[in-house]
């Protein structure tokens, strides 16, 4: 279904060739290597990966927000055929929080402690749409009501000090989505929740996602995927190593990174004993960004690592449907 | 203490509100008697510097009797200057000066430091190090000639000497915007800021600014005691405005008579003195108010 739904329609968010660097005194040091992939109208795509990957530094890229002296030296990042790599500060500024909005891991700290919820989730109302003051407060609660928190008339004159981190995160969905995004950038939204938390915040997010807006979901939780996600985007090492429909990947993960995230995932052991298996694990860390050169970053940790790996990154071979792999492994199988 | 009173807030106030910043802040100062005297003394000394002259209705500058006359005796309830000037006169009118003096500095050097600290810990890069640069020739220059030259290239009127004073008094107050600025905009909250839209002028001035404020108004405090003591001093050196009473002149007239008349330069030192203290403490006690961590030390 949601393949039928994509080969219909053109791509919303086209991310292509994005290279971003940090120009030090060594070089410039690549983040995001060739970087490509889309994000179709009304769906969520989950970006999956371990700390470090390049993860968040693809959304701040897509929201032109990278920090100095990083920048964007090649490729491009196309919103509905516009290319937002090479919009001007005042162009982008109109596209953020109105056709692009994202949301934060730490909701503690993600919302000004001087200003009351209603100023700012108004604020982006008043920019990019020119409410009034009034308006836009008639607007705040009926936002806040879209986002279930309770008596919204009430709770739109205080501070976020006063509002649990669960509330805090409803607010900042509520100030990401004040405008409609056409994409929603969700940065590990659930880490820094309650379990239980987390799952009303996912509901809360599918909401979103059933008016229209895609959503961009960053996480390394494997469940949040299975949970979420139409489509996954593996990242490692400031590359995309595997994508494809979340029920390929889970299913048959082929990039041998994919297959040991997966398999770091716990089970839920109903007769827990003393003598309990260790969880497996991927050893080693990820390679700095001065080491990876244009060797395939994952193969240090690989076991099943080929002289290949270490001379080139390898092309995307496409193993199933919609699934495609940047290994060396896949070369001529398919 | 009866056992209750252990009890009652937790379990019998059926909500408590979490105050703001602001209230709370306020609340600590109230408890802090050292803050609260400096506010009464510093109140008082306005008050009896806006309406004294008011209710006299005389000239400062005005001989009244024989000079020198010691406090108590029957000319002046302070005693006369080296003219036959009333000093208790000249002490009311004397805090007008001053005052004003001390509050337009210091609230001059408090916008120039927070524009430059602003925009250098905001931007950082090139514009910091050029920024920082003219705040450093501003800290090494010698403030108090370098006071005393404008004063004397302009007339020294009391403007002339407010916005001199605010001139060479603003690079500790740019210094600790920028490094509030340099530490919040780093947060998440600026970020998402940003990534609603807004321009930089929005998150200077309302975004960052306003979770900085509570540094700076401590500051502005204390530089309204700078202010008060560098204008004495400029007035002391005779750069003071001449037609204008404030208690830097008097003592600078009355200084070749410390010998003889000790109470002429006595009195209006003292003046500065309470003022000074009393705007010190009420710095001390907002700082205090305002940084959560110095109050557990109390």
């Amino acid at each position: 279904m949601i393949l039928q739904t994509h080969l219909a329609q053109e791509p919303l968010l086209n991310v292509k060739n994005l290279t971003v660097a940090f120009k030090g005194r060594q070089g410039a040091a690549p983040v995001l290597n060739d970087i490509s992939f889309v994000v179709y109208a009304g769906e969520t795509l989950c970006l999956v990966g371990e700390s470090g990957c390049g993860k968040s530094m693809t959304a701040l890229a897509i929201m032109r927000l990278i920090p100095e002296p990083g920048e964007i030296t090649q490729g491009s990042i196309e919103l509905s055929g516009q290319n937002l790599a090479q919009f001007s500060i005042n162009d982008v500024r109109k596209i953020r929080g109105n056709k692009i909005s994202m949301i934060f891991q730490e909701p503690m700290t993600a919302l000004n402690p001087v200003y009351t919820v209603g100023d700012q989730i108004s604020e982006p109302l008043r920019l990019h749409q020119g409410l009034t003051k009034s308006e836009a407060r008639t607007r705040t609660i009926e936002i806040l009501k879209s986002v279930e928190i309770p008596v919204p008339e009430q709770r739109i004159d205080e501070f976020p000090h006063q509002l649990s981190g669960g509330m805090r995160q409803r607010v900042m969905i509520a100030m990401a989505m004040a405008c409609n995004p056409d994409v929603l950038i969700a940065d590990e939204p659930t880490t820094a929740l309650d379990v239980t938390v987390q799952a009303q915040i996912f509901d809360l997010l599918r909401e979103q996602q059933q008016r229209g807006t895609a959503i961009i979901l960053i996480t390394h939780d494997m469940g949040a995927v299975s949970e979420m996600s139409d489509r996954v985007v593996v990242m490692y090492g400031g590359r995309v190593v595997e994508e494809g429909l979340t029920t390929e990947i889970l299913d048959k993960p082929a990039h041998p990174y994919t297959q040991g995230l997966i398999a770091c995932l716990p089970e839920l052991d109903p007769n827990p004993t003393f003598d309990r298996p260790d969880l497996p694990e991927i050893p080693g860390v990820v390679p700095s960004v001065w080491e990876r050169g244009e060797s395939c970053p994952f193969a240090d940790r690989c076991d099943r690592v080929m002289a290949k790996c270490r001379e080139a990154f390898p092309p995307s071979f496409q193993t199933g449907l919609t699934q495609k792999v940047a290994c060396w492994l896949f070369e001529g199988q398919v | 203490m009866s056992q209750n009173s252990i009890a009652k807030p937790a379990l019998l106030s059926n909500k408590p509100k979490p105050l703001s910043q602001g209230k709370e802040a306020l609340n600590v100062f109230c408890r802090n008697p050292s803050a609260v005297l400096g506010f009464i003394l510093l109140s008082s000394i306005i008050l009896i510097s806006i309406f004294g002259p008011l209710i006299m209705g005389v000239d400062p500058f005005e001989i009244i009797g024989p000079p020198m006359e010691p406090p108590g005796s029957e000319f002046a309830l302070l005693g006369t200057d080296y003219l036959g000037r009333d000093i208790l006169t000249g002490l009311i009118y004397g805090g007008r000066a001053t005052l004003l003096v001390g509050i337009v500095a210091a609230i001059l050097s408090v916008v120039i430091g927070i524009f430059i600290g602003a925009l250098a810990g905001y931007y950082g890069g090139t514009i910091d190090e050029i920024l920082m640069r003219i705040t450093e020739f501003f800290q090494v220059l010698p403030s108090l000639l370098f006071a005393m030259v404008l004063v004397t290239l302009f007339s020294p009127t009391i403007w002339i000497i407010s916005v001199a004073i605010g001139i060479v008094s603003w690079t500790n107050t740019a210094r600790l915007t920028r490094g509030e600025f340099i530490r919040l905009k780093r947060l998440d909250y600026v970020l998402a800021e940003r990534v609603i839209g807004a321009r930089s002028s929005r998150i200077i001035w309302k975004v960052i600014l306003p979770n900085a404020i509570a540094p700076l108004i401590v500051s502005a405090t204390l530089a309204i005691g700078t202010a008060i003591l560098f204008e004495a001093g400029l007035s002391f050196l005779g750069l003071g405005d001449p037609n204008m009473m404030s208690w830097g002149l008097m003592i600078g007239n009355s200084r070749p008579y410390i010998l003889i008349a000790w109470w002429a330069v006595t009195l209006p030192g003292i003046a500065i003195f309470l003022t000074v203290l009393a705007v010190s403490l009420i710095g001390d006690g907002l700082n205090d108010a305002f940084n959560p961590r110095l109050r557990e030390r109390v």
